[in-house]
Order: structure tokens, then sequence, then C-alpha cells
């Protein structure tokens, strides 16, 4: 098990746009680099990237969650 | 010396105290959101207050030091590391050449503020190196820092390591956090009810809140009297003929989220405002970050000068403290 956290406070993303498909699902590989999500802050939406390689566990916010700086936003598994 | 930045955070701007004076021409003063931090920052490393040093909002940068010079962070709770250790916020310490100074997840607030000995030692425009990336002035180039940047810093000589600002001095938002406002020049435009449920209502900060204006949300729609559109005035009843925007003055769009303009804002445009927020409350503005409570609270204009007198003891303060 290892976190992704939020780089910064703002809102979560689990799509790169509402039509669009969740960036990782249960299961999926996540290479170091993945996109995870985006968090919307002033106006700017930041890429969360992993820096560790695993499989995708679960969001631990809730898309268009409110996240502070630091709050788990994905675990992976393995 | 150099600063190199190796990672420049979310928007990672030089600031000073700003280039007041040309606001008249639609060019704003600019400067630290949070200068009371600026000007502590500066106080730890020695230098002048007004020297300029570096605003990182939510994110800290990543900066590699090519010789010995003495930092201070301040304003945000942002972590601070030398090469992976950690370091005091609001207290001097010394970099070496080669070391890396980093920062980890903010705790709280939302700017913090690098002062380095010497000072940023960029080209200033119109007097400041405060940049101002909409207008091209100051900053690198008009922009905020980017990796890869080398930012010129002045000669100076270090200081003593662990100068702190007592805990007593370092101010900042509560939360909920408390605005206060001096009602102004169009004020009689909202109905009674209206400017009652302003100050009742508790707002949210939106995600759009920047060096520009700070945007709230959450309470009621406030109503406006009732009045035949002036010629010149746009259709919406928040609508003026155009008029001036002071710093800290208040609009709200529509009568529904209302914003507050700050450092870099428009000097002018058609909105009314309802007031403005004490200028001694516009440090606290900087620190928020979205999604923070905030009440607004309605002052006379003694409570404000008031306000404004302790504001300017604690700075006093500091200044002795660290003299």
């Amino acid at each position: 098990m290892a976190d992704i956290q939020s780089p910064l406070p703002g809102t979560f993303y689990h799509r790169p746009s509402p039509e669009d498909a969740p960036y990782k699902s249960k299961g999926d590989a996540v290479a170091v680099g993945d996109v995870i999500g985006l968090v919307e802050v002033m106006k700017t939406f930041i890429e969360v990237k992993s820096e560790i390689a695993g499989t995708f566990g679960d969001y631990a916010a809730g898309n268009e969650a409110a996240v502070t700086a630091g709050q788990v936003l994905a675990t992976l598994d393995d | 010396m150099t600063l190199k930045i190796v990672k420049s955070g979310l928007a990672t701007t030089i600031q000073d105290m700003g280039r007041p004076g040309y606001f008249h021409l639609g060019i704003p003063e600019g400067g630290a959101m949070d200068r009371l931090s600026m000007r502590a920052a500066n106080m730890l490393v020695g230098n002048p207050e007004e020297a300029a040093g570096l605003e990182a909002v939510f994110m800290g940068p990543e900066i590699e030091f090519t010789q010995e010079a003495s930092v201070a962070v301040t304003g945000a709770e942002l972590p601070v590391m030398v090469d992976g250790e950690p370091r005091e916020t609001w207290t001097s310490f010394t970099m070496k050449p080669g070391q890396v100074l980093s920062f980890g997840f903010l705790q709280a607030g939302a700017r913090a503020y690098i002062a380095v000995s010497g000072g940023i030692a960029t080209e200033p425009d119109l007097g400041s190196r405060s940049t101002y990336p909409i207008g091209a002035l100051g900053g690198v180039e008009g922009r905020a820092v980017q990796p890869g940047d080398e930012l010129p810093v002045g000669d100076a000589p270090t200081v003593a390591e662990g100068r702190s600002v007592p805990a007593a001095l370092r101010r900042g938002p509560g939360n909920p956090a408390e605005l206060r406002v001096l009602t102004g020049l169009y004020w009689y435009r909202l109905t009674d009810t209206a400017g009652q449920q302003f100050f009742e209502d508790t707002w949210t900060v939106a995600a759009e809140a920047d060096r520009m204006g700070y945007r709230f949300k959450g309470g009621r729609p406030l109503e406006f009297v009732e009045r035949e559109q002036p010629f010149g005035a746009g259709a919406d009843p928040s609508n003026i003929v155009d008029g001036c925007y002071s710093y800290g003055s208040i609009q709200v769009p529509g009568g529904t989220e209302p914003i507050v303009l700050h450092r870099d804002a428009v000097s002018g445009g058609g909105y009314f405002t309802l007031g403005a927020i004490i200028s001694a409350d516009m440090d606290l503005i900087g620190q928020l970050q979205p999604n923070t409570q905030v009440n607004f609270v309605n002052v006379d204009m003694d409570t404000a000068l008031a306000a404004r007198a302790d504001r300017k003891a604690i700075i006093r303060k500091i200044r002795e403290e660290l003299g």
C-alpha cells in the first residue's frame, strides 16, 4: 500500500473532463509519472502524478471533492 | 551569486512592496499579498524591508544555492527543508553553496515568503521588482519563475542562524477567518436585508482566488434597491456607470459572489463596490486557502484606523526584536 497525496489545496477531479473516463481504475498498472487526477486552484488545473509504480487501488478522495495539501487522493497496492 | 530554480512550484513570483503611483494609469500596485510576512522575512536575513523576495503560493519551489546566504521563510506554514533536513519557518538559517532548499506539503496559510540575504536583484520596472504577469512587468522578463532560471542576488553579509520572529507576532487568519469591512460609496444600492445578510452569512473562499482578487461563495444572493438604470451603466442591477476601484474593494457581480480586489487588481470598472476590506486585514486574505470559511465584520472608520495602528505596532515590535 502506498498513498498518493495532493501537492496543494483545491478541487480534485478523477477525470480529465466530465465526458472522459477516470484516469485510473482498480487494478490498473501505474508507472512513475502517470497522471491519476487533477487539482484545480486559481483557475489552473494541476496534474497529480504518481511518484511510484504499482497497481491502482482506489481513489481516497471523491470526484470534485475539496482537498487540502497532503491529503491522500488515491492508494496503490503493493 | 544566483539562485538556480530547479522546480518552480505552482506560481512562484518575485515580489517586493510593489509599485505604488501608477494605479490611475491602470497599473496595479502589485507587491507581496501578505506584506507583513514579506517585511518580516527580509528583517530576519538583515535586508531592507522593501527588498525583493519570492512569494510561493500553495506549493514551494526547489532552489539550489551557488553561494552562502542567509534565508528565512515566513507567512504560510510550508515545511522548509535544506538537503532534506527540516528547518523552522519564521527563523533565519544558512544555505551553503550547492545546498538545495525545498518544501513539504502546505500545513496552514497559503503564501510563503522566501527572503535571501542581499535580496533578489532582477531589473526593476517602474521602481519595483514585483511580478505583474498581465502587464509583463518586474519578475523574470515579466513572468513567474521557471525551472532553469538563475535569479541574481545582491551582495550582503550573512546573519546569525536562529534569529526568529516570536509566535505572538506572527499574524495569520483564523478559521473561520474574520475580515473587517468598511462600507462604501455604493452601499446604498443594497436593500437593508441584503446588507444584513452580507455580514450574517458565512462565505467560503472559491477556487477563483489569486493575486488579482479573491472570490467568495456560499452566502445568500444580495438584493438591490430598485432604480431606473442610469445612462451608461450595464443592464444588471450590480452595474454602475464605470468608477474607480480601490485596493480591497468588494464587488458583487450579479449580487451573488463577492470578489475582494487584491494587489494585482484592475483599477476601475462597471460593478458597484459595497465597501472595502480594511487595509490591516489585507495581509490575512493572502493567507486564505480555497474552501476556508470567512465572516465579514462591519466596522467603522475609528476601528479601521485603530486596526491599522495595531498592525504597524506589530511590524515595529518585530523590528525591535530583530534590530
